[in-house]
C-alpha cells in the first residue's frame, strides 16, 4: 500500500457513513480512523445524528393515512378546468406553483381534517350566502368610503390588502366588512354588476402554502381559492365557471400586483 | 396505469416522513404532500417509466422550495412556533433538538441531508432530486452535519453558507 492509497478524503468518510464507499476503499477507510481519533468522532456523531433524525421522524412513515390522501378520491377531484386556455394563463400566472386545477369537494366523509383550502372555502362561502342576499345592509362600509375601508381591513387582518378593480368585468365594489376567519381577521369585499349579480372576495392570513387557483362547487355558490405569501383568497359567486373564474383571475393580478405597489409606498 | 397509481399509494408514507421533517410542521407536511399527489395524478400521462418515488420527491422538493420563496418575499418572517420554552430531559430533548438543528439548515442542504439519512436514497438519485452534480450533493450533506454538529454542540450557529 502506498500513503496515496491510505490517504482518507472527508468525502469518503461521507460516504462510509452512508454505505457509498466502493467496496475496495473499505478496509483504508477503516485503517484510517483507527489511527484519527478526530475523524472517529465526526463518523460517530454523524452515525447519531441520523439516528436521531430517523428517530425523530421514522413513526411518520407508520401512523394511519389519513383520508385526505385517498388517490381515488384525489384523482376524481383534479379534473382539468373547462378552457385550457384559462389554465394555461393562470399556470403562467402562478410561476412556480403548482399550476394544476385541483377539484376539491368540501363535506362528505373525506373532510374530518379540513386543509386551509377546506376551511376558507367553507367560511368564504358561509359568509357569501349571508351577505349577498342583504339588499339593505350587505356590507359594514360601503364603496364610497373605499380608502377607509381598505386601511381598516389592512389593519385588522395584518397585511396590505386592496380592493381589486373589477370595472372591466362589469362588477362595482359595494364595499366591505370584517369577519371572523379560520385562523383570524378576514376582510370580505363585495362587488355587484348593474344585472345585479353579486361576487365576493374574503382574504385572510394563513399558513397555508402557496396553491393555484382551485375551484368549488357547494351547493348554491361556487368558488376558486388560492393561497399566496401567507394569504388565502376565496372568490365566491354564483352562475357558470367561465364567469367565475375571469372574476378570480382579475383579482388575483391585481392582489399579487398588489404586493409590489404597497412596497412603493402606495396603497 | 394500475401500477403508478399503486406506486404512488406505495410512497405515500414515505412522502409524508420527508415532508414531515423538511418542514417541521404537521399541516404544511400534509398540505405539501397532498399537492405533490395532485399534482403526480395530474401529470400521469406524462410519466415514462422510471421511479415513480424519486419522481415524487422531486415534485415535492420543489413544492417546498417554491413555498419558502414565497414566505421569503414576505416583509415580516414569522419563524415557526417554538413551543418548548422548558427543556425536557431524556430522549424527548434529543428529538427536539435534532428538530431544531434542522431548522438552522439551508434547504438545500436539509433536502440532502434529509433524503440520504432518512429516505435512504443513494447520492446519485439526490443528485437526480436537486438536479446538481454529485460532487454538490456531497459537499451539502458536508455542511450540513457540520452545521448540525455545532448545533448540538452549543456552538454559536455557525453562519449560513451559501451552495
Amino acid at each position: 500500500m502506498t500513503d496515496r492509497d491510505l490517504q482518507v478524503t472527508e468525502d469518503e468518510l461521507h460516504a462510509y457513513v452512508d454505505s457509498e464507499l466502493p467496496d475496495e476503499r473499505r478496509a483504508a477507510v477503516e485503517t484510517w480512523l483507527a489511527a484519527h481519533p478526530d475523524d472517529m468522532t465526526r463518523v460517530g456523531a454523524w452515525r447519531a445524528q441520523a439516528d436521531a433524525i430517523r428517530n425523530r421522524y421514522g413513526a411518520v412513515a407508520r401512523e394511519p393515512l389519513p383520508a385526505r390522501f385517498d388517490l381515488d378520491r384525489l384523482a376524481r377531484n383534479v379534473w382539468p378546468w373547462k378552457s385550457i386556455a384559462a389554465a394555461a394563463a393562470i399556470a403562467f400566472l402562478l410561476g412556480g406553483s403548482v399550476g394544476w386545477f385541483g377539484r376539491d369537494v368540501i363535506g362528505g366523509s373525506a373532510a374530518e381534517e379540513r386543509s386551509p383550502f377546506q376551511a376558507f372555502t367553507a367560511e368564504a362561502v358561509d359568509a357569501y350566502n349571508l351577505y349577498v342576499v342583504e339588499v339593505r345592509h350587505p356590507v359594514e362600509v360601503p364603496a364610497a368610503d373605499a380608502d377607509h375601508l381598505v386601511q381598516w381591513l389592512s389593519k385588522r387582518v395584518g397585511y396590505p390588502l386592496r380592493a381589486p378593480d373589477l370595472e372591466k368585468l362589469g362588477l362595482k365594489l359595494v364595499g366591505g366588512r370584517l369577519l371572523p376567519g379560520p385562523t383570524g381577521p378576514a376582510a370580505f369585499f363585495m362587488y355587484e354588476a348593474p344585472s345585479g349579480e353579486r361576487f365576493t372576495i374574503y382574504c385572510a392570513r394563513s399558513n397555508a402554502p402557496d396553491t393555484a387557483l382551485r375551484y368549488n362547487d357547494i351547493g348554491k355558490a361556487t368558488a376558486v381559492y388560492w393561497a399566496n405569501n401567507e394569504v388565502a383568497y376565496v372568490v365566491s359567486g354564483k352562475g357558470d365557471r367561465t364567469r367565475l373564474s375571469d372574476v378570480a383571475v382579475a383579482a388575483y393580478e391585481q392582489t399579487d400586483g398588489a404586493r409590489g405597489h404597497s412596497k412603493d409606498g402606495g396603497g | 396505469m394500475v401500477g403508478f397509481r399503486h406506486n404512488v399509494q406505495a410512497s405515500i408514507p414515505a412522502l409524508r416522513r420527508y415532508a414531515r421533517a423538511l418542514t417541521r410542521n404537521a399541516d404544511v407536511a400534509d398540505d405539501l404532500v397532498q399537492d405533490t399527489l395532485v399534482r403526480a395524478l395530474r401529470s400521469e400521462h406524462l410519466f415514462h417509466g422510471g421511479e415513480v418515488r424519486s419522481w415524487l420527491y422531486t415534485i415535492l422538493t420543489n413544492l417546498n422550495r417554491n413555498r419558502l420563496r414565497s414566505l421569503a418575499r414576505r416583509p415580516i418572517h414569522t419563524p415557526i412556533e417554538d413551543d418548548d420554552a422548558i427543556d425536557l430531559a431524556g430522549p424527548e430533548a434529543g428529538m427536539r433538538d435534532v428538530e431544531r438543528a434542522l431548522g438552522t439548515l439551508v434547504e438545500d442542504q436539509r433536502v440532502a441531508l434529509l433524503l440520504v439519512v432518512l429516505e435512504g436514497l443513494t447520492y446519485r438519485e439526490v443528485a437526480e432530486i436537486q438536479g446538481v452534480p454529485i460532487g454538490t450533493v456531497m459537499s451539502r450533506l458536508a455542511r450540513a452535519r457540520a452545521q448540525i454538529k455545532s448545533y448540538l454542540d452549543g456552538e454559536r450557529p455557525a453562519l449560513r453558507r451559501v451552495k
